[in-house]
């Protein structure tokens, strides 16, 4: 491969580069070590993209982006590669023209499609380091699974709202499954879409992943890799925790059962007690049933981004107890942003003896795409 | 004995807390610190296979015995990206 045999002495691109020649841990030989680095980044959103662009600077020689997404309107607030103009463009392309437009020097691999058990480990192993920057907890267990199958380090981050998490798993020490060993049931850990996250935090997460895929490059400093550092935005403090490889992880301890990548699908949440309604069922529904009314469970702060006409209001928070404004022999029609809140409200509700309940399957966020007059974001 | 709680992320939202403490009986375990979390904030017992509790700054398992001062953090993964 070209980019190993290259040399950056000499070339026009070291008055780039002065600022990193000038700190003796880097220096010219740091140098040509990023220039010689192959860095896979799994996912170019809120994390991926400040990765990309410090990785990119740093003159890394081959940065592969794989994102199989488009650029969305509410990608704009945090994912700071993509200009206006890229809403609609596939990530990997519109993030692949920046990463050039910054250092032409470097080549960049856009793959547009989704990291999977068919790929993972072809594409892991064309990289030195792997960075999941991933936004779902089936692709966290797939990098970690196909890093540690093919001895890649995985530089590891994830956010919410203001709170974020960063570690290094290498080969030799404790992975992803040594910390978390199976995912939450499916719908019970809110995604950024469900539960919302600091643009800034985006990045700081990010530049420390950012930081951490250089280091494990260059072999200098002191990595995470044995210790999860909490990033808490939102009262400035950085926590640090040890720690320890699991003697029973399925992936690398003494009687692994885990010998290839498979999908990790998280297991299906309890089902629900009571019946389910569809978006577009129902006006129907409540046209048919007079005595029947949309309970809105959302937070107060949510209710800003589109409120139903006809429904009560009563926030999952409150709940309990608040309760006793509601009639168990009346019929009510649990909703929230995108139904996973709702979930738990209409168990409660259910428990405490009311009857005629439903749930909006999908929340006000499906109801609102069969209703323009209606806006929830 | 008290015990300060620290919670992230999901944990922090249903709790309505990034911090609070509580008296619990001498010897009580990490375990047991959590369950009576989960008892009051029922929301909890869904993700309580997946998260994981650190006594002062280090992940512990469940039968980890506390003693009165300890900090214990209340870690759920968080999936965002």
């Amino acid at each position: 491969m070209n980019a190993e045999k290259r040399s950056l002495a000499g070339r026009r691109e070291l008055r780039r580069y002065s600022r990193h020649l000038l700190i003796p841990e880097v220096g010219l030989a740091g140098q040509e070590k990023l220039a010689r680095a192959r860095v896979l980044v799994v996912g170019a959103g809120g994390l991926g993209t400040p990765v990309l662009q410090y990785l990119a600077a740093a003159g890394v020689g081959r940065i592969g982006i794989c994102d199989d997404d488009v650029v969305d309107e509410t990608n704009l607030q945090r994912q700071v590669i993509y200009a206006d103009a890229d809403v609609g463009r596939k990530k990997a392309v519109a993030a692949a023209e920046r990463v050039v437009a910054l250092n032409p020097h470097v080549a960049v691999d856009p793959i547009s499609h989704r990291l999977d058990v068919s790929n993972a480990r072809e594409l892991v192993r064309l990289y030195d380091v792997v960075v999941d920057a991933t936004d779902s907890f089936g692709a966290r267990y797939l990098v970690n699974d196909a890093c540690r199958l093919e001895s890649k380090p995985d530089v590891y981050g994830s956010i919410f709202r203001f709170d974020g998490q960063v570690s290094v798993f290498v080969p030799g020490g404790p992975c992803y499954r040594c910390v978390f060993p199976e995912p939450p049931p499916e719908g019970t850990v809110p995604t950024c879409a469900e539960g919302g996250v600091l643009g800034v935090l985006a990045g700081l997460v990010g530049t420390w992943q950012a930081n951490e895929a250089l280091k494990l490059i260059l072999g200098i400093g002191r990595t995470l890799a044995g210790r999860l550092l909490i990033v808490d935005a939102f009262d400035a403090r950085v926590r640090e925790f040890a720690l320890a490889e699991d003697p029973d992880c399925p992936l690398h301890g003494t009687h692994p059962s885990i010998v290839d990548v498979t999908e990790v699908v998280p297991r299906p949440q309890a089902p629900l007690v009571v019946p389910e309604i569809e978006p577009r069922e129902l006006d129907e529904f409540l046209e048919a049933t007079p005595d029947a009314q949309l309970l809105d469970v959302r937070e107060p702060h949510e209710a800003v981004l589109g409120a139903p006409p006809s429904a009560i209001a009563v926030p999952a928070t409150q709940l309990e107890a608040r309760m006793h404004e509601l009639d168990s022999a009346k019929t009510y029609v649990v909703a929230c942003r995108v139904g996973a809140k709702s979930r738990w409200a209409a168990q409660r509700l259910h428990d405490a003896g009311f009857r005629r309940l439903y749930h909006l399957r999908g929340g006000l966020l499906a109801y609102a795409v069969t209703h323009e007059e209606f806006e929830v974001f | 004995m008290r015990v300060r709680i620290l919670a992230f992320a999901g944990v922090r939202e249903i709790v309505g807390a990034a911090q609070r403490t509580v008296e619990v009986p001498a010897g009580a375990t990490a375990g047991r610190v959590w369950d009576d979390l989960a008892r009051e904030f029922p929301r909890l017992s869904e993700i309580a296979r997946s998260t994981r509790l650190a006594r002062n700054g280090a992940l512990v398992e469940r039968d980890a015995a506390l003693q009165d001062g300890d900090e214990l953090a209340v870690m759920p993964p968080f999936g965002g990206g």
